[in-house]
């Protein structure tokens, strides 16, 4: 690693201002209408029905979610599995998005549970169920809260001056982080393969046993992407300088990886046969081709190494990107579902606002830790 | 079939090259389970059924449920689709002018839904928490409260959208068929059985009632046969009745690698809200999938030590993490 970069340090400033108003605002309206939904049940709140039983909680708050929250786990590989130690400032920002993506998609899932109360027996060695794909996926995100938080801890020492406890962790640290890339793989992975299990009333164009791997490379694009994004906001709203140093290279590094994953999903459309009702005139086949335009057109706006130097692209092949994920697995879990019997759902208000909610809340964690904690890198030092 | 399971290693291969560094895992398929031997179910004949609905309300009374309300009067139970508190419900197929029962074209037909108790449940598979399990001897697939977290993951994944949840009440459970199974100790069987008045349904062993489904769809249509009502191999409830003009398939034998409750029809499958379903479970395709990658954590151990190794080398053991040297 290099000696060169700029420390972490805390922005500072104020943690009253309209954005985090806004977003105290938001999370009061969403404990409001939770406050509901768990006195009257899930149909008071919702539009969920029998056709329909996961709605946005599930597949944005929690999958689309979890994959923006990918972010740490994208960098760590590069900085530690890579050795590409010049990436080095992007770790901690990008870990505590994760933590607090990762975090919330679990407390979010608690909100979705009809049952809430059993929820215990997800751990409990004589009622899991191994053959089941959300049992795996359960318990790999719930290790990987615990782990990230490990991750995230010497920042909380170093703001309480708990430097030998840091070391002593630090002895470990390479484990944990071992161990906070291979679960995001895990359960990254079988968040897709938790549609296999539904056979044939997902659409074609997304039923596939190929279905883990695409989740897994999409997921560790949407990391980079999001790291894209992150970067180009807070450096915006903290009137800090990019360190397009860095973003413009891993840019790079996120193509490849797009590239690939354009290649096995082309690959497997064709080897199936399902490419076909591609054409077909269907909401299932325009979301399709809507999906795989966000995934193609990042080259097109990120494509050169001239273009992958100006930050608005970078933030514009982020958001694309994010976009692009984001559609896959919508579209495979929502809109190319269907069980038959002419069942429809459309998120209710209250539903969408519970969704903002949790993405304010996200939002007013970073605001508040970055500006309290040890997060960004030190800005005087390094432009 | 070939191909299907060549593409599924095809395809587990290049997930577990990826997440697995390129070690190799043995890749097996898990075939579709079969119907145990002892199974107990149902047959529906719907060429036998007159849309009494009697079934119906001896269900909701089985198992204590309430009615469901869809007209503005509100005076009897009117459920449009099976739900958290109807399990079995009798629908209609109309056409044309309705002339002629059973006929696919202006014609009207009823059929049952209820659950097809499969030999290899994708719900069971889903299910992270064991509440809902097949009985490894009369194979019924039982659901139980204290154990399901809510997830609905099993109203997801059957592929005939049995499973339901009552999203009206914060403490809302899944409601399914599970053939009266409560029933069984008073010496009683399927409710619905009991009371069908024609015998379209009609409660038995599977392979007892796979015979007979056999032995009907062989008749010529317009003769007249034998026809059991009740429990097949129950007290003698049996009359004589006319042929239906059959399908020329048992629904239930090969869909979804079978499932225990079987029907017959004169219209087909398809038109009357049977979903054209392959000969195997997805629930072996996902345990494939599931078992490839993660059976006896192998795979995982051997990547953990792998990345292990590399990061110890590209962590120095004094920064932690986020420190710079």
């Amino acid at each position: 690693m290099s000696a060169h970069h700029a420390k972490p340090a805390p922005v500072g400033g104020s943690l009253f201002n309209s954005v985090t108003l806004t977003a105290g605002i938001l999370i009061a309206i969403m404990a409001a209408i939770l406050l509901v939904r768990f006195i009257y049940g899930l149909g008071s709140v919702t539009a969920l029905n029998d056709g329909y039983p996961w709605g946005i909680w599930i597949v944005v708050d929690v999958m689309i979610g979890s994959a923006f929250a990918c972010g740490g786990f994208s960098v760590a590989m590069l900085v530690y599995i890579f050795n590409k130690g010049e990436y080095h400032p992007l770790v901690r920002p990008a870990l505590l998005a994760s933590l607090f993506g990762y975090t919330l998609a679990g407390v979010g899932v608690i909100f979705d549970l009809g049952r809430w109360w059993n929820v215990w027996n997800m751990y409990w060695p004589w009622s899991v169920n191994f053959n089941s794909v959300m049992f795996e996926v359960a318990i790999c995100i719930t290790l990987y809260i615990v782990v990230m938080w490990i991750e995230f801890s010497p920042v909380v020492m170093e703001k309480f001056g708990l430097y030998e406890l840091k070391k002593k962790i630090g002895k470990y640290m390479f484990f944990v982080i071992a161990l906070g890339t291979l679960l995001p793989m895990m359960h990254q992975s079988s968040l897709g393969t938790m549609w296999v299990v539904l056979g044939t009333q997902v659409h074609q164009l997304w039923q596939t046993p190929a279905v883990p791997l695409l989740f897994l490379l999409t997921a560790i694009v949407m990391g980079y992407a999001v790291v894209l994004f992150e970067s180009c906001v807070a450096s915006s709203a903290y009137r800090r300088s990019i360190e397009m140093h860095l973003l413009t290279p891993m840019a790079k590094v996120m193509l490849g990886v797009l590239a690939a994953y354009l290649a096995v999903r082309l690959g497997d459309l064709v080897v199936r046969g399902a490419l076909g009702s591609a054409f077909n005139l269907s909401l299932e086949s325009l979301m399709f081709w809507i999906e795989i335009a966000c995934f193609v057109a990042p080259f097109f706006v990120i494509g050169t190494e001239n273009q992958r130097r100006n930050p608005a692209r970078l933030f514009v092949a982020g958001i694309l990107l994010m976009l692009a994920g984001s559609l896959l697995r919508l579209n495979g879990f929502l809109i190319g579902y269907d069980t038959g019997g002419g069942y429809h759902y459309f998120p209710s208000l209250p539903e969408l606002l519970v969704t903002v909610g949790m993405f304010a809340a996200e939002v007013l964690g970073y605001i508040v830790i970055t500006r309290r904690f040890p997060v960004l890198p030190r800005e005087t030092q390094h432009a | 079939m070939a191909t299907r399971r060549d593409f599924l290693k095809g395809a587990l291969a290049a997930t577990g090259a990826i997440v697995g560094a390129g070690g190799t895992a043995p890749v097996q398929a898990r075939e579709t389970h079969t119907v145990p031997a002892d199974a107990l179910g149902l047959l529906y004949d719907a060429t036998l059924c007159v849309g009494c609905k009697a079934c119906v309300a001896a269900c909701k009374t089985a198992n204590n449920n309430p009615p469901e309300f869809n007209t503005v009067d509100k005076l009897w139970d009117t459920p449009l689709d099976t739900s958290g508190y109807t399990f079995n419900l009798i629908k209609m197929y109309r056409n044309g002018t309705m002339e002629a029962k059973d006929a696919e074209t202006n014609g009207y037909a009823f059929m049952k839904t209820s659950c097809m108790h499969c030999a290899d449940p994708s719900c069971v598979s889903a299910c992270p928490v064991s509440a809902m399990t097949k009985n490894p001897v009369n194979g019924i697939v039982e659901y139980n409260p204290d154990k399901c977290i809510g997830c609905r993951y099993c109203v997801l994944a059957c592929p005939f959208g049995i499973p339901k949840y009552q999203f009206d009440d914060p403490t809302g459970r899944i409601g399914k068929c599970e053939l009266c199974r409560h029933r069984q100790k008073d010496g009683h069987y399927s409710a619905c059985a009991e009371v069908c008045p024609t015998g379209a349904t009609l409660f038995g062993k599977t392979s007892d009632l796979l015979a007979e489904a056999k032995r009907r769809v062989a008749l010529k249509p317009g003769t007249t046969t034998v026809y059991p009502r009740g429990k097949l191999g129950g007290p003698d409830q049996n009359y004589e009745g006319l042929v239906g003009n059959y399908q020329q398939h048992v629904y239930g034998e090969k869909e979804y690698g079978g499932t225990q409750v079987l029907k017959l029809s004169g219209v087909p499958f398809e038109k009357v809200g049977m979903p054209n379903l392959p000969p195997y479970s997805s629930a072996a395709t996902s345990e494939t999938i599931q078992h490839t990658l993660y059976g006896g954590l192998l795979m995982p151990v051997a990547v953990l030590g792998a990345l292990s190794w590399i990061a110890k080398r590209n962590v120095k053991p004094e920064d932690g993490e986020g420190e710079q040297s």
